[in-house]
């Protein structure tokens, strides 16, 4: 029973009030992109045991999506930010790295 | 024999007497009592028996750790099974029924079971039962079932008397346990102001303190709880609750407390139990330790008990199990046993202590009162069948040769003690071997931890290893502390109290007794006993290769029953470490998992039950819909009617007239559960585009257009007819299920991926009534309306042609009314404001008398689209269906880009020409086809499965026809048109049907077009 903060409405809101939307920052493919690169959007994911970033929804809230920067080892949030970004924020990435100093993800460090 | 005692019993009111029955024998007891010390003080040993052979068993433990004494409790529609006698506080006309015999207590035919152990170790079905292949499901499964299980089930057509609720409470600081730890934990941490919860699972408060004895300030355990309560209460940022069991920690802080309200005093009218959903920043686990049985042959005859647990029915209750008791040990703690039985004048007739040289200043204080202690010895058998007759003694470090035989009716044991760790396990906190204690406690260093990444668990007391009462005390006080500042309230300086009891000689591990017990005794020295696991069976499972103590649970059922192994599981790890040559630690423990002891499904439920459970949603017609026959159909979460079924129909009588009526004359629907989405902004046109795979920018205000909705997967998700209101906006209709799923699937598209799109969406589904009013008479009797005012919307033909829409005036009533045709008939989907819905109806009603009006219902719709080849979200499609698999290549625009699922559509599997396509199917003999029938191809797949060529999505009966009349998905269909293929039905019928058109009525379309 995870609390995330929306950071849309500010409210920290219990796992109940909340939709898990699965992994954050794909890019996404449309017509015109390979077999391979279309197959990794729609089905390749990571699974990590560390430092996750994820999407969720305020679905019983404000219902607004949002990412969430958390390990999910030992189930620490590590910032919850907008959905309306490609990559994880300079800020994030350096609360990561203050706990979880030499961490990476996909592309990302 | 087990009675009363004349004195004793600080928990009980001797003045009080209740009277209860057991296997309905009438026996009293008094107020205080639980059932076991009841059960004890009417000489009730035997309690049940075992689950796998059928052993005698009797009360082991006090707490809710007892294995044994399971019974069924109360009866009819508060029956309930498997409830611990020990747990369960005694009340007036308490009606309990032991559990697992055949045909009686007494006398149990399953009892040779026994005699069979040999033939009946650990993995013995999973051996036996392989071969012959059939006969796991004709003749052992259902023979196994039969005598397999832990109680009675309740009636399946009784519903349970009794209310729950759930509660929710938020706190900076939980103390889960109200024991001397508890208190003092929680008085250190409310004193730094923060708000405290403190939870115990029994009635009484103080744990065992007030039985162990020693002194807190000075003063009796007794004395200080009753004053460190009255503290805790007058303070206003303290809650207590008793009979409120901590059942779990979860992530974040999150923990559930199980409240037993009125258990003890039934049908009071409060609601029986009631779940805390708690959600604190601190948790403080103050649940004490549980004693350990010892493993020697015969540790399960009635009679044989706990040490503690001994104490406990002694000082608590006035009662002891037993007249000669014997007592074993392994620690100094159970010399505390034969004290209080020799105050309360039960004769103790030998200790035996394993160690060799003893005990300390208790043993001491034993000898000094005259009790014979022998050191170095060991019980070699425990006699007796349905009671502890004989005690055969050897010594410890031996193969069990008996020296000495003495009598004894009792047998107090005690093999050290665990913290109970449970609640700091469930959320990830990890343990420590302590080889001094000889237990696993709490590691400090590796908590649970919160979202901060810091610890939010614990542990305090005896949970935390800290086994002394002055030890504990300081401990748990400090963890009060802690917990409060890092619950962010600056720690006051309180000053644990004093506490002194005896000092103790360190404890000797003892995993088998006698040491090198030979395997008659070891296959009758019992580890779980609720489960009937013995040392043999675990010896076993490390000799057949279980390394892994979570298989060798598995395999042996140890520590998986009811009580989750309380007591048995460092002793089977122990043994299991001691099978492999290998360290207790290295072995470590099974998972701990909520919930701590099993709570009532009542109380997860709480008041999600009947009408609560999920609340239905209603139409504005729907009163008058229930008073006129309406036989409902879940739909989503809506009920809408299936049918208006008059008297003297039958409900397929009333849907074969509603569709000829509505073909012939007029029908009225309650279309107000369709999805209705408001599209709306300057990039609506572009954002319906890639919802689509339709173009939808490019429609014209005033006009609808039927559409599809695909999955970025390519399959198809939700249809409906979108409309254009003006230049900016669009109301898209989705299915009835569809309304909540299509509105969050924009937001998704919107919010995460074009978040820089000027579009809103708004789901208005319920602010209109719709109304489909439906057939030849369709156009007259809105006329009609129009006339009886004097004025409204030209709805001609001409004014309002088939796929457009306009806003205006319809009789009295402002509406916006849609050309659109579900059933091929001339029809017009009105939409008012939703308070004006019923009144609209009614109107409809009146005004369609002369017309033939009747209402219908949904399976009339699903009939005349049927006859009409429409395809219906959920029956062509399954979640694996794209719409060219339905011949919609119309509707998949060629002009546009990019939209949701065309990329998909290109993938091999998705563009593979076997892919089974939509077709009506006609039963040869016009009957109908039974719904998702496959049709048989020939030969047979890899699994020796005959190959299947399609199967039946649709199927009616069509009164407009008088045949049946279906579509399904077939390969190769549209090229097959007249074959005939063969439908098995799960009746052993195989049906014959003919590859025809979908559209089975009004090809042309002459009918709606009018």
């Amino acid at each position: 029973m995870l609390i995330l903060k929306c950071p849309y409405c500010g409210v920290d809101a219990e796992e109940t009030e909340l939709a898990a939307g699965g992994e954050a920052h794909l890019k996404r493919f449309g017509p015109g992109s390979s077999d391979d690169e279309f197959h990794d959007y729609l089905f390749m994911r990571e699974n990590p045991k560390g430092v996750h970033f994820e999407r969720w929804r305020h679905a019983n809230g404000c219902g607004k999506w949002f990412h969430a920067a958390r390990c999910t080892q030992t189930l620490e949030v590590f910032g919850t930010y907008s959905a309306q970004v490609t990559e994880p924020p300079q800020e994030i990435r350096d609360a990561i790295t203050a706990k979880r100093p030499g961490w990476t993800w996909r592309e990302f460090e | 024999m087990s009675t009363r005692l004349a004195s004793q019993g600080r928990l009980i009111d001797r003045s009080k007497t209740i009277e209860f029955t057991f296997n309905g024998k009438r026996m009293t007891g008094h107020a205080g009592d639980t059932l076991a010390s009841a059960l004890l003080a009417n000489d009730q040993m035997m309690v049940g028996r075992s689950f796998k052979y059928h052993r005698p068993r009797g009360v082991v433990a006090s707490g809710s750790e007892e294995p044994n004494a399971l019974v069924g409790l109360n009866s009819g529609d508060r029956f309930e099974p498997n409830q611990r006698a020990t747990t369960t506080e005694l009340f007036s006309g308490l009606a309990a029924q032991s559990q697992n015999h055949w045909p009686n207590l007494e006398f149990d035919i399953g009892a040779v079971n026994t005699y069979l152990a040999r033939w009946l170790p650990a993995g013995f079905y999973y051996k036996t039962f392989i071969h012959p292949k059939p006969f796991w499901k004709h003749v052992y499964e259902p023979f196994i079932r039969q005598s397999a299980g832990l109680g009675k089930a309740p009636d399946k057509e009784l519903k349970d008397a009794d209310t729950y609720e759930h509660f929710y409470f938020f706190c900076d600081v939980m103390v889960v346990g109200g024991g001397v730890a508890g208190l003092q934990a929680a008085k250190a941490a409310a004193a730094s102001g923060a708000k405290v919860l403190l939870i115990e699972q029994n009635a009484h408060w103080g744990g065992r303190a007030p039985v162990d004895g020693g002194t807190i300030d000075g003063m009796e355990p007794g004395a200080w709880v009753e004053k460190t309560l009255a503290e805790l209460q007058a303070m206003d940022n303290v809650t207590l609750r008793s009979r409120t069991m901590g059942s779990g920690v979860y992530d974040h802080g999150y923990a559930l407390g199980y409240e037993r309200i009125n258990d003890h005093e039934p049908g009071n009218g409060a609601p029986r139990h009631r779940l805390w959903r708690i959600r604190a920043k601190q948790i403080v686990t103050a649940t004490g330790a549980i004693e350990r049985p010892l493993s020697f042959a015969g540790n399960d005859v009635p009679g044989v008990m706990l040490a503690s647990a001994m104490r406990d029915y002694v000082v608590n209750w006035g009662v002891t199990p037993g007249q000669k008791v014997v007592v074993v040990t392994n620690n100094d703690d159970a010399y505390r046993t034969a004290l209080a039985l020799h105050d309360a004048g039960v004769e103790v007739v030998r200790v035996l202590d394993a160690r060799s040289a003893g005990g300390g200043a208790l043993m001491e204080e034993v000898r000094q009162k005259g009790i014979r202690v022998e050191c170095g010895r060991a019980i070699a058998k425990v006699k007796g069948g349905k009671r502890v007759q004989k005690v055969s003694i050897c010594a410890q470090n031996g193969v069990g040769g008996a020296q000495e035989e003495i009598s004894a009716d009792a047998v107090a044991m005690s093999g050290g003690w665990s913290p109970v760790v449970h609640l700091w396990s469930h959320c990830g906190g990890k343990l420590i071997w302590d080889d001094a204690q000889v237990h696993f406690r709490p590691d400090a260093s590796r908590p649970p931890l919160g979202a901060d990444g810091k610890g939010f668990v614990l542990p305090a007391g005896s949970a935390n290893g800290a086994m002394g009462l002055g030890e504990g005390l300081a401990d748990a006080s400090a963890a009060g502390s802690a917990a409060a500042e890092a619950a962010g309230f600056p720690a006051k300086n309180v000053a644990a109290p004093e506490g002194v009891a005896s000092d103790e000689l360190p404890i000797e591990p003892v995993w088998l007794m006698p040491a090198q017990a030979d395997v008659t005794l070891r296959m009758k020295s019992w580890l779980d006993y609720q489960n009937d696991v013995k040392v043999t069976d675990v010896q076993l499972a490390a000799r057949e290769g279980y390394e892994s103590v979570e298989h060798t649970k598995r395999y042996t059922t140890l520590g998986m029953a009811t009580d989750q192994g309380k007591l048995s599981n460092i002793n089977g790890l122990a043994m299991l470490a001691d099978s492999l040559g290998a360290a207790i630690p290295d072995v470590g423990t099974t998972t701990f998992r909520p919930p701590y002891h099993p709570i009532s499904m009542g109380a997860i439920g709480g008041e999600a039950r009947g009408k609560v459970f999920q609340p239905i949603r209603q139409t504005p017609m729907h009163a008058w819909h229930e008073r006129n026959g309406a036989d409902f159909e879940p739909v989503g979460q809506w009920r809408r009617p299936y049918a208006f079924v008059r008297s003297g129909e039958s409900v397929h009588d009333a849907v074969n007239r509603e569709v000829k009526n509505t073909r012939e004359n007029l029908g009225l629907l309650d279309a107000s559960t369709l999805g209705k989405l408001v599209v709306k902004g300057p990039d609506a046109g572009k954002f319906l585009d890639m919802m689509y795979t339709n173009m939808m920018s490019n429609l014209k205000v005033g006009k609808c257009r039927y559409g599809l909705m695909c999955s970025e997967n390519g399959f198809l998700i939700d249809d409906g007819v979108v409309a254009r209101i003006d230049e900016d906006t669009w109301l898209c209709h989705t299915t009835t299920g569809g309304a909540e799923r299509i509105h969050g699937h924009m937001e998704e598209w919107l919010q995460t991926e074009w978040w820089d799109w000027k579009v809103y969406v708004a789901n208005v589904t319920e602010q209109f009534a719709q109304v489909a009013v439906v057939g030849p008479n369709a156009r007259k009797v809105l006329e009609k309306l129009n006339a009886q005012a004097g004025s409204g919307m030209d709805l001609s033909a001409e004014a309002l042609p088939f796929m457009e829409w306009r806003d205006g005036k319809i009789g009295d009533f402002d509406c916006r009314a849609y050309r659109i045709s579900f059933s091929g008939e001339l029809s017009y989907e009105i939409a008012v404001p939703a308070s004006e819905g019923r009144a609209f109806w009614d109107a409809l009603l009146e005004a369609g008398k002369e017309f033939g009006v009747m209402p219908y219902g949904t399976e009339c719709l699903h009939i005349m689209r049927a006859e009409k080849g429409f395809i219906m979200i959920g029956d062509e499609t399954d979640g694996t269906v794209i719409p060219q698999d339905l011949n919609m290549q119309w509707a998949l625009s060629k002009k546009k880009e990019d939209f949701l699922g065309k990329r998909a559509h290109s993938r091999s599997h998705m563009a593979d020409p076997d892919r089974w396509k939509l077709v009506g199917l006609e039963t040869v003999d016009g009957s109908v086809l039974p719904d998702g029938a496959y049709a048989l191809g020939e030969g047979v797949n890899a699994n020796g499965q005959k190959n299947m060529i399609g199967r039946v999505t649709s199927t009616y009966y069509s009164a407009t026809l008088d045949k049946g009349i279906a579509m399904g998905l077939v390969k190769h269909g549209p090229d097959r048109m007249g074959e005939v293929l063969e439908f098995p039905g799960t009746d052993g019928k195989t049906y014959k049907a003919k590859i025809v058109d979908q559209v089975f009525y009004d090809k042309e379309g002459a009918k709606q077009n009018v």
